[in-house]
């Protein structure tokens, strides 16, 4: 086609080609969720375990394709975060039924669970093949059609990752396009996508411009803010395995996940000897020199150097001009503030930890509170203690919705090193911004129908035990009469042969029969349909 | 009916089609469409209705679609019609990308300003190619108005304008009846058959399997070329972009119009293949028309054929005629005296009722519950009921709850309440 012409006919850049493509999709998806909801419980599962099963094996590949596409993290670790968002996702969910209703009688409700229909899910890309499996498994536990929107930086692996899961999901019997990807996002159809009246609900994870965007949309959204994690030492802690822990945590995909430790902040009475622990554990802790050399290197004046983003410990530190040993799995910064005034008191998605010494636990508590003042509000905490009393004061005093124990931030906050929901996608609330507090999960893509007796004792709730939601399952194939093997009609019936005429009749004769197998197969179809309405 | 669509109504007899403006207040249906958007038309008195008509595809893809409203008006800042003597880059690029979508070697594309004017071209053509007059089609076959066209289809609209063929070039069998259609060719003197692949105002009588097939292996035995109407059939209203591929037929000739482009600029093609085109060749000005391929539809054309191409399409409409045909299976079996048939393939679909007019007051039922959909002319058993390829899930299901409605009235009105026996 001539160059005139193209430039004429492609008008992608429009608003209205925006929209026809955000609605051409949502369309689709709404049709894929309107089958998906007649599906019953164990078609359900099946679908999710047989689509987990598939992402599950291709976890290490996607991770090596994910680390290549962003040059973030580590291959190895995004294999154990992909394989964790898994096989290991549905079956932490098998007990949970988002299918059928389930009965109080006591109070005399009965709820009957309400996918939310099309769900767009943002993928970031810190993150992005855990969040496109965390996401599209939670969509189909819960029987939503999801639409994915990869972030530009990890398009490639996330548009294949979504197609494979989608094969899956049809092959295993989903309807038809019940998981699509955005093949080439740009912010405008974004918005276009979240601003859709046809979108249900936005699942956000990423960037605080693209969450609050999400708010904004006008549409129902579950985004998520961005973390700052303190990690708080206690002197009645176990300091081996809290040093240990916290490396293990900070070097884990190089810090790449919100949940990792951002400063740790302990007091001076044991600081010294956790100094050791963590040297021991493989941090390098810096001197005062150092710090500000890598100070310079990840801060610059518009904020944080994104070359240093899920770079590993001793990159970071020959980009910064640090001479640490090889082995180095974190750097450790001694800070002496906490604030706005000290970048190293922020996020940092690199395994850099800063250093705070309190004195005494009341100051710790307060340079805690300081830090989720600036950023990382309702995200994640870690202390390492044995005294129930100060884990208590800690964790009243930190605004943020889960605080993790004896354990690895990053892993523990997202559920894997603890019983909380596994998650990377981090409810923030209230306190930071976002609607839902807790680890976001299948749970959030629902919502309940509650059927409500009057309380008046006199009224006496049905017995509801026996009484099932009508699942009719996938859509019947509709007939293309005529095409071979797509009718209703017995397939192979044979069109009336020239041969079968006596030759010289020339004048074409009448429409032929078949009115009589026609009408038999119409009356077939309609005592099979009289006989389901019955039901 | 307000004041003013009474007085405009006497004025659309006065001025415009006393006959026509008539007939639709004698059937009970007093449209004068106003605005129009997607799938809605919207009556001068502002009632709403959901078009299942589309005036047979042309609104396939809604009406006023607003990729191709942003497209024609972008074009209007360089084009117009163009001046049809000469080399187009808008008519070449259209027929390019025809020859890319059209199955087998069909490569030209001539262009008419409707679909009677680009049958009358792929008769013309395939009497050039073939060095033979005679046309065979189908009895109560419909392909348009123009001199050819005309003489192909039903006679009610050839006798009134004494237009009707009168020296045996134009032979007319059963739909349906291979005997009839052998008979036809057998004498190898027929240029070419010409087949709607499902004929449309007959009321989408389907063809039997096989017999799509079989018709083409009589022309080829017989020295005939295959025309396919792909008017009504074409862009993905089967779930594949023509209609005769889904029957497993390559054709000599296939003739687009209607949903080419939209409903927004007025276009017809013919596209044939190489072997068949000789006469561009011979006289490239030996058809011609001032607005067949007027340069703005070409470009409309070009992103329609882009937008029903989209890999969504075909999935939504599986989703459409499984969905409507579910629930409309259900409607049956509510009156199944009276509803007694569904014709369908992709959104093409025939439904039947057991009245010789029996669609005429289902079309008046479901037009006073907001919904249109037309008879079909050739057979008022069968109401034509076209839902378009982007309906959505929301206004598929609220078409079925109109609908089911909408027979339930008509049905009382054939028979009154009184319970019939199944037939």
């Amino acid at each position: 086609m001539d160059a005139a012409i193209r430039n004429l006919v492609d008008i992608s850049h429009t608003l209205a080609a925006r929209r026809a493509r955000a609605e051409l999709m949502l369309e689709r998806a709404r049709w894929a969720a309107e089958v998906f909801r007649r599906y019953d419980r164990d078609t359900t599962q099946a679908i999710a375990a047989a689509v987990a099963r598939v992402a599950f094996d291709k976890a290490g590949e996607y991770a090596e394709w994910a680390v290549k596409e962003t040059g973030f993290g580590v291959a190895a670790h995004k294999k154990i975060k992909n394989e964790l968002s898994s096989v290991p996702l549905v079956e932490h969910y098998r007990d949970w039924d988002f299918v059928n209703p389930r009965i109080d009688e006591v109070a005399k409700i009965v709820e009957v669970p309400r996918p939310a229909g099309v769900v767009f899910a943002l993928v970031p890309s810190t993150n992005p093949i855990a969040t496109v499996y965390f996401k599209v498994l939670s969509a189909l536990m819960t029987r939503n059609a999801v639409v994915m929107s990869p972030h530009p930086a990890a398009r490639e692996c996330c548009v294949d990752a979504a197609r494979t899961l989608a094969r899956a999901a049809e092959k295993a019997g989903a309807p038809e396009a019940v998981v699509q990807v955005v093949e080439q996002p740009d912010i405008p159809l974004i918005e276009e996508f979240m601003r859709s009246e046809k979108t249900d609900v936005i699942l956000a994870t990423g960037g605080t411009a693209m969450v609050r965007a999400a708010y904004s949309s006008t549409n129902p959204a579950i985004g998520v803010g961005p973390g700052n994690a303190p990690v708080f030492v206690d002197g009645s802690a176990n300091l081996k395995l809290a040093a240990q822990r916290i490396v293990e945590s900070k070097s884990f995909d190089n810090s790449i996940l919100c949940t990792n430790e951002s400063v740790l902040i302990t007091l001076a009475d044991i600081a010294k000897q956790l100094r050791r622990e963590l040297e021991r554990a493989g941090a390098y802790v810096c001197s005062g020199d150092e710090r500000d050399a890598l100070r310079r290197y990840l801060f610059h004046e518009r904020g944080f150097n994104v070359e240093a983003i899920g770079r590993d410990a001793t990159w970071i530190a020959a980009q910064a001009g640090l001479r640490v040993p090889p082995k180095t799995r974190i750097l450790v910064t001694p800070i002496d503030l906490i604030g706005v005034d000290e970048p190293l008191s922020k996020e940092k998605l690199c395994p850099v930890l800063g250093l705070y010494v309190a004195h005494g636990r009341a100051q710790a508590f307060s340079q805690a509170r300081a830090m989720l003042r600036m950023a990382g509000a309702g995200h994640s905490a870690a202390i390492h203690a044995n005294e129930t009393q100060v884990i208590m004061d800690y964790s009243a005093a930190v605004e943020v919705y889960r605080v993790v124990v004896n354990a690895p931030c990053s892993q523990g906050a997202a559920g894997f090193a603890t019983n909380l929901s596994p998650s990377f996608t981090i409810g923030t609330g209230f306190f930071g911004r976002s609607s839902v507090g807790e680890n976001i999960g299948p749970q959030h893509l629902v919502n309940w129908t509650r059927i409500a007796y009057h309380k008046d004792p006199g009224e006496v709730m049905g017995d509801f035990s026996a009484t099932r939601l009508r699942f009719a399952g996938p859509l019947p194939e509709a007939p293309a009469d005529g095409v071979p093997g797509s009718s209703r009609a017995p397939a192979g019936r044979p069109p009336v042969s020239a041969a079968r005429r006596a030759p010289g009749d020339g004048t074409g004769g009448t429409i032929i029969s078949g009115a009589e197998l026609r009408e038999e197969i119409r009356r077939i179809i309609i005592e099979e349909l009289r006989a389901a309405l019955k039901e | 009916m307000s004041v003013e669509k009474l007085e405009f109504l006497e004025r659309s007899k006065t001025f415009w089609n006393p006959g026509k403006t008539q007939a639709w207040q004698d059937m009970g249906v007093d449209l004068v469409i106003d605005r129009r958007e997607g799938y809605f038309l919207y009556d001068m008195d502002g009632r709403r209705l959901i078009d299942v008509h589309l005036n047979g595809g042309t609104y396939n893809i809604g009406h006023r679609h607003p990729e191709l409203i942003e497209v024609l008006n972008t074009a209007t800042q360089r084009f117009d019609m163009g001046n049809h003597h000469f080399p187009s880059l808008a008519r070449t690029a259209l027929a390019e990308a025809l020859a890319a979508c059209t199955p087998g070697d069909l490569q030209y594309t001539i262009y008419g300003s409707g679909g009677g004017e680009a049958i009358d071209i792929a008769i013309k053509t395939a009497r050039n190619a073939m060095k033979k007059r005679k046309i065979v089609s189908i009895i109560k076959a419909y392909h348009g108005h123009t001199g050819l066209a005309v003489k192909a289809g039903d006679s009610r609209f050839s006798k009134l304008f004494l237009s009707e063929d009168t020296k045996g070039e134009f032979i007319q069998v059963p739909f349906n009846d291979l005997n009839a259609m052998e008979d036809a060719l057998k004498g190898r003197d027929v240029a070419a058959v010409l087949m709607e692949t499902i004929p449309a105002t007959y009321g989408f009588p389907m063809p039997h399997e096989g017999y799509l097939p079989a018709v083409k292996k009589l022309c080829e035995r017989y020295d005939a070329l295959y025309i396919a109407d792909e008017v009504q059939t074409g862009l993905m209203r089967t779930g594949e972009m023509w209609g005769i591929t889904r029957y497993g037929v390559v054709p000599d000739l296939l003739v687009t119009g209607k949903g080419i482009s939209g409903g927004m600029y007025p276009i017809a093609c013919t596209v044939v293949s190489k072997e068949r085109a000789g006469w561009l060749s011979q006289d490239g000005f030996g058809h011609m028309s001032t607005m067949g391929g007027a340069e703005l539809g070409c470009i409309v054309a070009l992103k329609v054929l882009e937008i029903v191409q989209r890999p969504e399409v075909a999935s939504m409409v599986r989703y459409i005629s499984n969905f409507i045909r579910a629930g409309l299976d259900e409607i049956m079996a509510l009156y199944p005296d009276f509803f007694v048939g569904i014709r369908q393939n992709g959104v093409i679909m025939g439904l039947e009722f057991d009245h010789p007019e029996g669609a005429k007051p289902v079309m008046k039922h479901l037009y006073r519950n907001g919904v249109w959909a037309i008879f079909s002319t050739l057979d008022p058993r069968v109401l034509q009921f076209k839902p378009g390829i982007l309906m959505t899930q929301a206004l598929s299901e609220e078409l079925l709850q109109r609908v089911e409605v909408a027979i339930g009235q008509a049905r009382r009105e054939v028979f009154g309440t009184a319970r019939r026996k199944s037939a």
